[in-house]
């Protein structure tokens, strides 16, 4: 019987809506790719008719006697105020509907909650604000970052389809394959929900979860962080790409030979202008949550980057002048060292954490290097990726 | 000085002008200071709403930046919650429950003042910090860490409102208990009590166990930021997971807190206009504490995406479907209430009627949020916000509405403005719907809550819901005037407006004399 139900609510969806290309999820929930989404679709559909029955009689009730026992037609009032009979049945009829609900629902949670005979693991790293993906068996790993240019959200550009729903690197899987997810997280709670998959779990740091899917169906897929998170929450997107075994595979050898090439290009020498423009897009997809695109900050929340610029924050200003980034109640530009152990170990108590582990050593660079020659600051410093390499090398 | 005065004269004699409002120990004052705080905040706290929404009216980034969009979400949560809601209804208990016992006052006059003006120091700390570095507080209003450890100064003093709100919640609930506990007129036995106290009585008892527990999560999260414990840091070997237990310890209950009164005041008013007594009173108390003690066992399924074995979302999933089963009975009673009654329909009525069919499909949306695999889909979206607005503002904050209308004629001697009353509750029922009705779908097709922008999809809904937001926050304004106008004058209420109402209040004169009840009237 589900099935059915299943396949009529759609139509009268789409029947109401066929103007907007995403009618067959406006109304409901998106269609399901994986058994454990279907179930779910189902499980809802039962629920919601049987709700929607109880409701029709009860509220049926009650409107019949407001209609029919007005003062206004003379109806003279009953003063009946008990009867035992009625108030057991309606106690009891209610509780076998209940156990009517629990019973399919307790399969479905034990089959959610059963992971095992997975053919791979994707560790699913949170942070604010993108996603880290770590491919445990291939020794791959990668961030995901919004793609949607600033501008659109800031109304200076139209807004194209997959609007805040687009990241730069999608999170790809073989279809067909039982792919299990062990979720954490590197600084506040986040929780990672592709609803296609049925599947939303909570990242939270210092603990791992553990979900699962499989695919059969290739296509992308499209989800958003679930738990607040801070200023980036909205825009954290998730996308999961589903390819055919060859195709992913294809994927997976091209991905291993991008990480060798980033660790060729990391023993290169960049020019300043080389490292400025890789370092410009590393700030805006990174960086510019916080401390905006154009390096001011948020006032009292964010430091700015610019030397000579104020900020009123007094604990952070503090932290900030221990580095030497600070001089009475100004940002001031500090040594190149400090600001690389800043951007590699983040600045405890305060939400800049320590980016190393994520960004190569080109990019540490460049980012630094960018940084040191925008809006204003003009130190002319530049950071090679050999030096990263080497403080990594010397403290991790 | 005033105490002196007060007690050199005769008991009649009290002072006037600020004196008589900061100084008071009268019930119906404290009731009335009560009552108008929490309109104030609830006026504030629903301007941020119509700023939340003006922001939310198109994608892509209007008016606010996101760090101040989450000030907004956090404070109006806080502030409706702990500013409007709570407040108003110890306002309805101040006021109501010695008219319906046939006390003079309440138990502790003295703990009463104190009790509500710690409301108005806690409320300027919660105002403050938005002008602290930073804004206010951002980190959602049910504070969880580690975002809760991040912020400025501003989230301390979220944490120290808290803390005094509590207190001023455990001594209103400790008067309340004492009161109903020790000072009926003789005859009225428990079970003959009305049943609006039989609902503050266990609304009480929840405040008294809740509190506490909020009380030590925040202290836990205050020690977190500023002195070196690691509670729910899990590189000290603290969970930030066992915060959310905590808090929804206190965070369930305090649901209960927030709806049981609303149906103690349905349940003075339907019998009323159906001009019948209250069907099954009997079940009504037993539902009554029946969700009450439930109320302490289903706490986790706010969290059932954070990781708990299938054991524990089984357990907690059968609990929170039992809920049901008392709920069911209440809303079975009032339809038989109805039943064979001589209905007419004053605002009060409409009200009633309206809070019953949409609390229900609150209760119905609260039903689909327990299916552990559903919940899944729907944590933290959309369909969350609008379950909750339909038990909290419909539930709730109506049934605050229909009270206020109710006993408004006893209250002041004024008979409100009936046409506005009743425009009131058809501006406030539609916009209601109109606002939080598409957020059902757009939270089942896969918004998340608490962002400040959104994919493409969900934009006609957004559109619509922002402006049935408008017209639900002006209609307000008309209910201020309604008031207002009430209070200036209208027509002569007498003792007994209502026809069909028969508790304690109504045999004394409108206004009230000073002191209720100054010998114990005969009780049937």
């Amino acid at each position: 019987m589900p099935c059915n139900i299943r396949s009529a609510l759609p139509t009268i969806t789409i029947s109401l809506s066929a103007t907007s290309a995403y009618a067959d999820f406006r109304f409901n929930l998106q269609p399901a790719v994986t058994p454990i989404a279907t179930e779910i679709y189902d499980l809802h559909n039962l629920i919601l008719l049987v709700c929607l029955a109880i409701f029709i009689v009860v509220f049926g009730v009650m409107f019949y006697a407001l209609y029919k026992h007005r003062k206004s037609v003379g109806h003279s009032p009953a003063q009946f105020s008990h009867n035992t009979k009625l108030e057991v049945v309606w106690t009891i009829i209610p509780f076998f509907i209940l156990v009517g609900m629990a019973y399919p629902t307790t399969q479905t949670i034990l089959r959610m909650k059963t992971v095992e005979n997975t053919d791979m693991s994707i560790k699913v790293t949170g942070r604010q604000w993108y996603w880290e993906y770590e491919y445990m068996d291939a020794g791959v790993n990668y961030v995901s970052n919004l793609a949607t240019p600033r501008d659109q959200i800031d109304n200076k550009a139209a807004k194209t389809p997959h609007y805040l729903l687009e990241v730069d690197q999608p999170m790809v899987v073989p279809t067909g394959k039982k792919v299990r997810l062990l979720l954490t997280a590197s600084d506040v709670i986040h929780s990672w929900w592709i609803p296609a998959f049925g599947v939303k779990q909570d990242a939270i740091p210092g603990f791992i979860n553990e979900a699962w899917f499989q695919v059969d169906k290739p296509g992308i897929y499209r989800g958003q962080c679930a738990e607040l998170c801070g200023v980036g929450h909205g825009f954290m997107p998730i996308v999961v790409e589903a390819k055919p075994q060859e195709e992913y595979d294809a994927w997976l050898k091209n991905q291993k030979a991008q990480l060798a090439a980033t660790a060729e290009a990391a023993t290169k020498d960049y020019t300043l202008d080389e490292l400025k423009t890789r370092g410009e897009t590393i700030f805006n997809s990174r960086c510019a949550a916080c401390h905006q695109a154009n390096g001011q900050g948020i006032p009292g929340v964010f430091p700015p980057l610019v030397g000579g610029a104020a900020f009123a924050n007094q604990d952070t200003l503090k932290r900030l002048a221990e580095r030497g980034f600070a001089k009475d109640g100004k940002i001031v530009l500090g040594p190149k060292d400090k600001h690389l152990d800043i951007v590699m170990h983040g600045i405890p108590g305060t939400a800049m954490q320590g980016l190393g582990a994520q960004m190569t050593d080109l990019e540490v660079a460049a980012v630094i290097t960018y940084e040191r020659n925008s809006w204003g600051n003009k130190t002319g410093d530049m950071l090679q990726p050999k030096e990263v390499a080497a403080v990594r090398k010397s403290k991790g | 000085m005033a105490t002196t005065t007060l007690h050199d004269a005769h008991h009649d004699a009290h002072p006037t002008g600020v004196m008589r409002w900061l100084t008071s120990t009268n019930h119906k004052d404290i009731g009335t200071l009560y009552l108008w705080f929490s309109f104030i905040m609830f006026l504030f706290a629903g301007g941020l709403a119509m700023l939340i929404r003006a922001e939310l009216f198109q994608p892509g980034l209007q008016f606010f930046q996101p760090n101040l969009f989450n000030q907004f979400t956090t404070m109006h949560g806080l502030i409706m919650i702990f500013g409007a809601i709570m407040p108003a209804f110890v306002g309805f208990a101040n006021w109501q429950i010695p008219m319906m016992i046939g006390a003079p006052d309440m138990a502790f006059p003295r703990l009463n003042n104190w009790s509500f003006w710690l409301l108005p120091a806690a409320a300027s700390l919660l105002l403050m910090s938005f002008l602290m570095p930073g804004g206010a507080a951002a980190g959602g209003w049910t504070m969880y860490p580690p975002l809760f450890i991040q912020g400025g100064m501003s989230y301390d003093m979220t944490i120290f409102a808290i803390h005094i709100m509590g207190l001023s919640s455990i001594i209103g609930s400790i008067n309340i208990i004492t009161t109903i506990l020790n000072m009926r007129t003789p005859g009225m036995t428990m079970m003959k009590m009305p049943i609006f106290v039989w609902t503050w009585l266990i609304t009480a008892f929840l405040l008294l166990s809740a509190m506490p527990v909020l009380a030590s999560a925040v202290t836990m999260l205050l020690t977190d930021r500023h002195f070196g414990t690691y509670f729910f840091n899990a590189a000290g070997g603290g969970d930030p997971v066992m915060f959310q237990h905590i808090f929804w310890f206190f965070g369930h209950p305090e649901v209960y807190i927030m709806i049981l009164p609303a149906f103690g005041i349905l349940s003075s008013i339907i019998p009323t206009f159906s001009r019948k007594p209250l069907f099954g009173y009997d079940s009504m108390v037993y539902a009554t504490a029946a969700i009450a003690l439930l109320s302490f066992l289903v706490w986790a399924h706010h969290m059932f995406t954070v990781g708990m074995p299938a054991a524990s979302q089984l357990f907690f999933m059968y609990a929170t479907m039992l809920i049901a089963i008392p709920t069911g009975v209440k809303v079975f009673n009032w339809t038989a209430t109805m039943w064979r009654g001589s209905i007419t329909f004053e605002t009060p009525m409409l009200f009633a009627i309206a809070v019953v069919c949409l609390f229900t499909i609150g209760g119905f949306s609260g039903l689909v949020l327990a299916i552990v695999p559903v919940d899944i889909q729907l944590q933290d979206t959309y369909y969350v916000v609008a379950h909750f607005h339909y038990v909290l503002f419909s539930g709730a904050a109506m049934s605050i509405m229909a009270g206020v209308y109710y006993w408004l004629p006893k209250w002041t001697g004024h008979m409100y403005d009936e046409r506005l009353g009743k425009i009131h509750f058809w501006l406030t029922t539609i916009a209601f719907n109109v606002t939080f009705f598409p957020m059902h779908f757009i939270g089942l097709a896969g918004m998340p809550r608490r962002i400040p922008d959104y994919a493409l999809q969900f934009a006609e809904f957004n559109m619509l819901q922002s402006i049935g937001s408008f017209v639900l926050g002006a209609s307000q304004l008309l209910f201020l005037y309604t008031v207002i106008k009430c209070i200036r004058g209208g027509a002569t209420a007498g003792d007994r407006p209502w026809e069909g109402a028969d508790s304690l209040e109504w045999t004394l004169t409108s206004p009230p004399p000073y002191h209720s009840f100054q010998t114990a009237p005969a009780f049937k």
